[in-house]
């Protein structure tokens, strides 16, 4: 029996859940700042945190309310301690140590990623070993699951990420922000007519998005030259063609080579249809997805990925600090 | 002003450039979208002894990695319009080594000395890189680099 409240405040989502054993979400209120962000074309780190600073007390009223929960039966805190924009996962940490201290209760700092990971555990059991394929807007690993909670990056990007090619593709076509989900449903009316090149197609586990951005500026830069247009919805569908097949073909390989029982997906690239279908329909090991609602930033993959550190005992001092980049390693729990 | 033809050019003269990058060197670094910013990055980070890879930093504005000096890597591409309580300062003046993506859009609390470095795109994709250096200390390495 656990009753865990999480907060969330890496980017520009204010979120908070509260999770009852394995996977009863009472709540999970999310108050998100995209269509502000989306008038800047971009996260504007600044702004996110002071909308945090202010929505942070109307997010955990609602929780709780929503929830039928008093802050006296909550088990744990746990927060997001990074890695994320400094800014905002101050607030967080803030009011995540605030509560902690005032009622007394274990806290728990959690890796994002360890969070976007187990937002799938909130689904079914996670088999282990598995491997799990990250990827986000600043993330594309490839993490290796020798038992729960244990993490091995055995690949990952040598310049972008995936969502970030996606979202830097999304402004040279002049797409709303964020561009990663416009491109996904473009790319489905589309035809993949133009040629780009498969990005780092090698024997390794690495991925590397910027030639492919470069290649697609420079597409659309030379198309612009001879004075030829170019349908957006067949450069989106090649683009989308040559991401994700390196993708998916390099997380088979993976899963192969270390012979795990599953495949997992987390970050926010988990929501894009065109990798679900493609990883579903040529994987012979089972992949598994987080429920659309929670492949985004939200607490109660935070609140899932707590959970496991509660049953292990693995609490944080109030002294600990948000940090731009944590190790995901170092977060592994030796059995 | 120099050329180089390829990624693996640019990497290598990151690696020289960094034996001269003294405690709390600031490197700012412009160029358009591709123009290989990262790219040499990671040569410097060679050169400073970095054995984990470097990556972009733009969704986190900064990242960054231990090695025989520190190395905070910057991205301001998207803090455009913005440059208020971000914290970068105590890293600036850290002993560490800055290099800063996209410098133009914090200019107001960038250090005064610094290392600018214009990364342009050629229509032959080689890349020419053009050199200035704001102060003293500065200009005593683009000599030693003979640049």
């Amino acid at each position: 029996m656990s009753l865990i409240l999480a907060i969330e405040s890496s980017c520009d989502e204010m979120s908070i859940s509260i999770l009852k054993d394995k996977r009863e979400i009472l709540c999970n209120v999310v108050a998100s700042q995209i269509d502000t962000h989306r008038l800047f074309g971009g996260v504007v780190p600044e702004i996110a945190s002071r909308m945090h600073v202010e929505c942070v007390s109307t997010v955990l009223k609602t929780a709780l309310k929503e929830a039928n929960v008093d802050m006296n039966d909550i088990d744990a805190i746990a927060v997001t301690k990074g890695p994320g924009l400094v800014g905002s996962l101050h607030v967080g940490m803030q009011a995540a140590k605030t509560l902690a201290l005032a009622y007394h209760k274990p806290f728990i700092g959690v890796h994002h990623i360890a969070g976007h990971i187990y937002a799938n555990d909130l689904v079914e059991d996670i088999q282990y070993p598995c491997l799990c394929l990250v990827v986000s807007g600043g993330h594309s690993e490839l993490v290796y699951m020798k038992h729960e909670f244990s993490f091995e990056v055995i690949g990952q990007t040598l310049d972008d990420a995936i969502g970030e090619a996606y979202d830097k593709v999304g402004r040279v076509l002049h797409l709303p922000y964020p561009g990663g989900p416009v491109i996904d449903k473009m790319a489905k009316d589309g035809k993949c007519v133009y040629e780009l090149p498969l990005p780092l197609n090698d024997d390794s586990y690495n991925f590397s998005f910027s030639g492919l951005k470069s290649a697609v500026i420079n597409f659309c830069h030379n198309a612009s030259q001879r004075g030829e247009t170019i349908v957006p919805e067949d450069l989106a569908c090649s683009f989308q063609s040559v991401a994700l097949e390196v993708l998916v073909s390099k997380t088979i390989k993976a899963a192969k080579d270390y012979g795990v029982k599953q495949i997992i997906v987390a970050g926010g690239v988990s929501a894009n249809a065109g990798l679900r279908n493609k990883l579903t329909k040529e994987s012979s090991i089972p992949a598994l997805f987080p429920p659309m609602k929670y492949c985004t930033d939200n607490a109660a993959m935070i609140a899932s990925a707590a959970r496991v550190m509660f049953e292990h005992q693995k609490f944080s001092s109030l002294d600990l600090s948000v940090k731009p980049s944590y190790d995901l390693e170092e977060e592994s729990i030796e059995v | 002003m120099i050329t180089f033809q390829s990624e693996q050019e640019m990497i290598d003269f990151g690696e020289q450039l960094a034996k001269h990058m003294f405690a709390g060197f600031v490197m700012t670094l412009e160029g358009e979208l591709g123009a290989g910013k990262t790219t040499f990055t990671k040569g410097i980070g060679k050169g400073l002894g970095i054995k984990k890879v470097i990556n972009s930093p733009t969704f986190t504005i900064v990242k960054v990695y231990k090695g025989n000096k520190t190395l905070y890597h910057f991205d301001a591409y998207r803090l455009e319009g913005q440059n208020e309580e971000l914290g970068f300062e105590e890293m600036f003046e850290d002993d560490g080594v800055c290099v800063i993506e996209w410098a133009r859009y914090i200019e107001d609390i960038l250090p005064k000395e610094r290392l600018e470095v214009h990364i342009i795109k050629n229509e032959d994709q080689t890349r020419s890189f053009q050199f200035e250096a704001k102060g003293k200390d500065y200009e005593y390495v683009l000599k030693e680099m003979k640049l």
